[in-house]
């Protein structure tokens, strides 16, 4: 059941994705890629999930990294996304 | 800590709501900063449920990571130049899908069933591939290895293998889930084919390998997110894999492509190529420009990976402006795959503070070709080949191209008459109403601010 449930989700994730990045004007491909990389850091939430069960020494280890990797993205996605998109300024704004 | 599941659950949808609405706040770019900081109020969020989740006990490994990860990320986000953002973006992607792969490993336990072992295969694999096909990406941009294409004989043969190969050990590492042999073989192919993956591709063609593996890398952690059973995990993936695939959907046809043809094949060799170009070269000196540009009323700057790579970018801010002093209209005309990934001459452009509105994309540039006066292409080659458009046996025939031979007179600054990445003729540079303005793109385009400037 839980299977159906996932794949349920993700049908309807991947269809609402492609209706909204297809918005999105060419102007704002890069950043579109930056934010991407940001919320790809949501892998983040798996990690903390495995580096903190205090369990097995191996995957503690694992998920710490995958922590770090998934906050690199993270942090480094929102902002350089952020100070892109700073710089856009509409003609005599 | 004694938050129920159900907090944390309803937390995750809160948080995939803040996502959605921040992509679609991306959708204008009026709007695109604000939905930025949303998107991140709700990674916050998702965040904060996790670690508020009950079964977490230990958090010294959990905030070491964050440490580690944040700073590398925030200085890194501070320091890129704006020319750089293809390899950070690149490396990013590799990130992901390291990441991914180490919860994939990590989430091994013994008791797990086939569906999650078969998740866990595929995080690692798609994880795998992602991560060292991002790092020859970021290689080949940052020209630290050869940006040209690597091919040999027999080249789709060894891929097949090594797929046949990862597809057999993660067979038997489902069967075997105790033996970590199987695993390792498995990871250690699975990092051989992203390197395999992208070495046969050019540099001319990374922005569509770029998006791609940006797909990749939000694939994998949807992999992850079922081995863990996360839905958050697969609603934000799947909205960055949706990205991934529209761009490169997107570049490939702006190159007139199909993706495999991309993957694949290179640019086939195209020595053998027979196109008679008439006329001559005639090059110009910095100041007979000044004269025709300022008799200008239509300019129109098509900006190219050379304007990147020369940072010419604020002064070409600095000529607009005197152009537009003299009474000129100015517009950009920014094709698709202009640059080394979507969007890279927006960013440059809106870094040198050239207003959005006035970036034209082709579709809106083209039909006022005719009426421009001048036609500045600044580093800029396949995506102005006139050959694209007339020439059947041209290799880049059939792509759509910025059709600058119409306007009244082009500049082509270039550094010299060698062809383009793809290495073809372009007849552009031989037509009667082109001059070739050769040097460094910023020194030409310096000399010409300086002519308009004392005028």
């Amino acid at each position: 059941m839980d299977a159906i449930f996932l794949t349920f989700i993700l049908m309807l994730s991947i269809f609402l994705g492609f209706e909204l990045i297809t918005k999105v004007p060419a102007t704002l491909h890069t950043p579109l890629m930056s934010g991407a990389n940001a919320i790809s850091g949501i892998t983040v939430v798996g990690a903390i999930a495995l580096a903190g069960n205090g369990q097995q020494d191996l995957a503690n280890w694992l998920g710490a990294g995958a922590v770090a990797l998934a906050s690199i993205n993270v942090v480094g996605g929102y902002m350089v996304t952020d100070r892109m998109l700073a710089m856009f300024k509409k003609r005599g704004g | 800590m004694d938050v129920s599941p159900f907090t944390t659950e309803f937390a995750y949808v809160i948080a995939a709501a803040l996502f959605i609405y921040g992509l679609k706040l991306l959708g204008s770019a009026a709007t695109a900063r604000r939905g930025n900081t949303i998107s991140s109020i709700g990674m916050l969020l998702a965040i904060v449920a996790a670690l508020l989740d009950q079964g977490i006990v230990e958090y010294q490994w959990i905030f070491a990571g964050f440490l580690v990860g944040g700073a590398i990320g925030a200085a890194a986000s501070r320091l890129v130049q704006m020319t750089a953002m293809p390899e950070m973006v690149a490396l990013f992607n590799g990130f992901g899908g390291l990441a991914s792969l180490l919860v994939g490993a990590a989430a091994i336990t013994g008791d797990a069933g086939l569906f999650t072992l078969v998740t866990i295969v595929l995080s690692i694999f798609i994880g795998g591939v992602t991560f060292t096909g991002s790092l020859v990406a970021y290689g080949k941009l940052s020209e630290k290895i050869s940006s040209a294409a690597v091919q040999f004989g027999g080249q789709q043969v060894v891929n097949s293998v090594i797929v046949i190969a990862i597809f057999v050990s993660g067979y038997m590492f489902t069967q075997n889930p105790e033996t970590p042999l199987w695993l390792f073989v498995m990871i250690g192919l699975s990092l051989a084919f992203g390197i395999m993956a992208v070495i046969p591709i050019g540099g001319a063609d990374m922005p569509v390998v770029i998006s791609l593996l940006n797909s990749y890398s939000g694939l994998a952690a949807c992999a992850a997110g079922f081995a863990i059973n996360n839905n958050i995990l697969i609603v934000a993936r799947s909205l960055v894999g949706a990205s991934g695939i529209i761009l490169t959907q997107i570049m490939c046809k702006a190159m007139n492509r199909s993706l495999s043809n991309v993957l694949f094949s290179g640019f086939a060799s195209v020595s053998s190529e027979e196109t008679v170009v008439e006329g001559e070269i005639k090059p110009i000196s910095a100041e007979d420009a000044y004269y025709i540009l300022e008799a200008a009323t239509n300019v129109a700057i098509i900006p190219g990976y050379g304007m990147a790579v020369a940072q010419a970018q604020h002064v070409v801010k600095e000529l607009t402006e005197l152009l537009e002093k003299n009474g000129a209209e100015v517009s950009f005309g920014i094709h698709p795959v202009a640059g080394r990934m979507p969007g890279h001459m927006n960013v440059l452009l809106a870094e040198a503070d050239v207003p959005y509105d006035q970036l034209l994309e082709m579709d809106e540039i083209n039909p006022r070709m005719e009426n421009m006066d001048v036609a500045i292409v600044i580093g800029a080659n396949d995506v102005v080949n006139p050959a694209a458009r007339d020439v059947e046996s041209s290799p880049i025939y059939g792509m759509p191209v910025i059709n600058v031979d119409q306007a009244r007179t082009v500049f082509v600054l270039k550094r010299s008459m060698a062809s383009g990445f793809a290495g073809i003729e372009n007849p552009l540079f031989y037509k009667d109403n082109t001059r070739m303005l050769f040097g460094d793109a910023k020194e030409s385009i310096g000399s010409l601010v300086r002519e308009l400037g004392n005028s």
